[in-house]
């Protein structure tokens, strides 16, 4: 294990992700990447009287999908870090409360699956623990209500508005097994270009996503090409193409191998998304749904998973902060 | 080394220039319908008042009560926002998208509590509405009072 | 025939009116609150000033439905009390004339959101 360049960190004996798990809701199984989750729920409450609760819901069901799906049971699990986009992680808590397992709560707003996976892989890699447990979530209409309008308020969405997606994925990291290795990681900073348009998160975030992204090339003295899929979170429809033209201005071309799983997860025509998914469930699900058995059945060597976030609260919009936004990049490579 | 603030002057444009643009026109004519329609609506209710014997303020008046009444349940069958969905301002700027802004927020927050969440919570977006009508109707009689 | 153009008249201004946040909506930063308060100051204001009583006058609901014929009733309200209870009026008014407009939308938003709950959006 090492620290290479600016910011990257190379591991020698790679941690593996032995196994992984999604589950979504019912928007996001009706669109296209619909039937490559694990676990879908029929209706966006999961049997819970609030949406709240029905994302800590998510979160358990996800979690005891996973230990099912590999055979263990909670005391095998040393660590889990997790977040969501709730206030104080609370989503999170809940959901994981009663499996005790020793819990760290993480908040990086949609990029929560790039910090668990970093900091869960350097737990491993570092000889802290033999298994852990990383992943996040994000409920539509909890995200609705906390950060937007109450769902019945007759507002109209803008044309760069994402759709928070009702999703949950949760990975298994591992020191030995079979699986994708996580190679290296490249924690990322706190970009901010000025954004101040909190219904354009893409426009907030593709900076962040370019600087991350850059560096881990440059760290590692690799290529654009040298990754069959450069996967960004959530940046959608319009800040994927944002983040190309930046990258393109800084000398890097993106174009060929650069995906988002914000873009992959709806049919925007059909249900009626406007830009794109978001949210922490977005990169995870599509992360552990999609790209993980992808991954496993050598489709995909190496990728590099790039989930981003947008730093904001409600007050720190209103008081006319900018949006920062951040990215987390995770190597990943099927050997 | 690249440097991402490099772009920074230039990020603004690079922006507006892959972001969709809202729908300004189609939408204004949307919102025109909508707004028309419900707006017709009032004028049908206050016909009707005036034809069962009240005075146009009192039958206006009614109209008034009688929409947000309408906005109330249609937003509590989980009608009126689709209504907004489609229509814009044409069903926020109406008195109906005033009173939707209080059921949609009472119906949201009161898991939180019926004094706490639903009764605080309703005014989340109607309270500066209420707010600055009153200011403003005591300053307008302020200044009348002394020209 | 009267009647009818009574309809074109109303229908026309209150969606002109709505015209007119639907292009602060999507050409400004403006957000909807803001927006709805816009409105009201400026129906109170322009009502202030004699502007709105006239149009009022030519389209009916068309001019009291949306939300700048609230603050119409309130400015109106305020000017009305002034002239009958003096400077008392000012604080009196403005609340009196639209009382039962933000009694009914209390009562039955606070009954409507009782029994109903918000459901989720596909």
């Amino acid at each position: 294990m090492g620290h290479l360049g600016k910011q990257t960190i190379t591991y020698k004996t790679p941690p593996v992700i032995t196994c992984a798990y999604s589950s979504v809701g019912p928007k996001e199984t009706q669109g296209p990447m619909g039937k490559y989750f694990d676990h879908h729920c029929k209706d966006e409450l999961l049997g819970e009287d609030t949406w709240e609760k029905a994302e800590a819901r998510l979160v358990q069901t996800t979690i005891q999908g996973l230990l099912d799906r590999a055979h263990k049971v909670p005391n095998d699990i040393q660590y889990i870090f997790a977040g969501d986009l709730q206030n104080q992680v609370i989503a999170s808590t809940f959901g994981i409360k009663d499996f005790n397992i020793p819990f760290f709560g993480l908040f990086g707003a949609c990029s929560t699956m790039g910090e668990s996976m970093c900091l869960a892989s350097m737990a491993v890699a570092g000889g802290m623990a033999d298994l852990v447990m990383a992943g996040t979530s994000s409920h539509n209409c909890a995200a609705e209500k906390q950060f937007r309008y109450p769902l019945e308020y007759a507002g109209q969405r803008t044309e760069t508005q994402t759709w928070t997606a009702t999703a949950s994925g949760f990975v298994l990291i591992s020191r030995c097994g079979e699986g994708p290795q996580i190679t290296a990681i490249t924690p990322g900073k706190i970009v901010d270009l000025g954004m101040t348009d909190a219904f354009n998160m893409g426009a907030a975030m593709a900076p962040a996503a370019v600087d991350t992204i850059l560096t881990h090339l440059e760290d590692t003295n690799q290529k654009p090409s040298d990754f069959d899929a450069i996967i960004t979170g959530d940046l959608g429809n319009c800040g994927i193409d944002i983040a190309i033209d930046v990258a393109k201005r800084l000398g890097t071309d993106l174009s060929d191998v650069l995906m988002d799983c914000g873009k992959l997860m709806y049919d925007d025509e059909r249900q009626k998304t406007n830009c794109g998914a978001s949210g922490c469930g977005c990169s995870a699900s599509i992360f552990t749904g999609y790209f993980y058995k992808e991954l496993l059945n050598r489709n995909l060597k190496k990728i590099l998973l790039v989930p981003t976030g947008a730093l904001m609260s409600q007050g720190s919009t209103q008081q006319g902060n900018t949006i920062p936004g951040i990215a987390h990049a995770v190597c990943i490579e099927m050997k | 080394m690249s440097n991402i603030n490099q772009v920074k002057s230039e990020y603004q444009k690079i922006v507006d220039k892959h972001s969709p643009k809202n729908k300004v026109f189609v939408n204004s004519i949307k919102a025109f319908f909508i707004g028309g329609i419900i707006c017709s609506l009032g004028q049908i209710l206050i016909d009707s008042y005036m034809f069962w014997g009240l005075s146009f303020p009192e039958a206006s008046t009614w109209a008034t009560d009688s929409l947000i009444f309408i906005s109330a349940v249609m937003t509590a069958f989980n009608v009126y926002d689709n209504v907004g969905r489609f229509g814009g301002a044409g069903a926020l700027v109406p008195i109906t998208g005033f009173a939707n802004s209080m059921v949609s927020a009472g119906m949201e927050y009161k898991k939180e509590g019926y004094i706490y969440g639903l009764g605080a919570k309703i005014f989340t977006i109607a309270g500066p509405v209420i707010v600055f009508g009153t200011i403003s109707s005591v300053i307008i009689g302020i200044i009348y009072y002394f020209i | 025939m009267d009647l009818f153009m009574q309809y074109v008249k109303c229908f026309t201004v209150g969606g002109l009116i709505c015209v007119i946040g639907q292009i602060l909506l999507d050409r400004t930063k403006l957000t909807n609150g803001k927006v709805m308060v816009l409105f009201l100051v400026s129906g109170a204001v322009l009502q202030a000033i004699g502007v709105y009583g006239p149009i009022v006058e030519f389209a009916g609901a068309g001019a009291t439905v949306p939300i700048s014929g609230f603050g119409y009733t309130l400015a109106k309200g305020a000017m009305e009390a002034v002239t009958s209870d003096g400077l008392l009026g000012a604080l009196s008014g403005g609340l009196t004339a639209t009382a039962s407009g933000i009694t009914v939308a209390v009562v039955f938003g606070y009954l409507a959101a009782l029994v109903a709950n918000p459901k989720s959006k596909s």
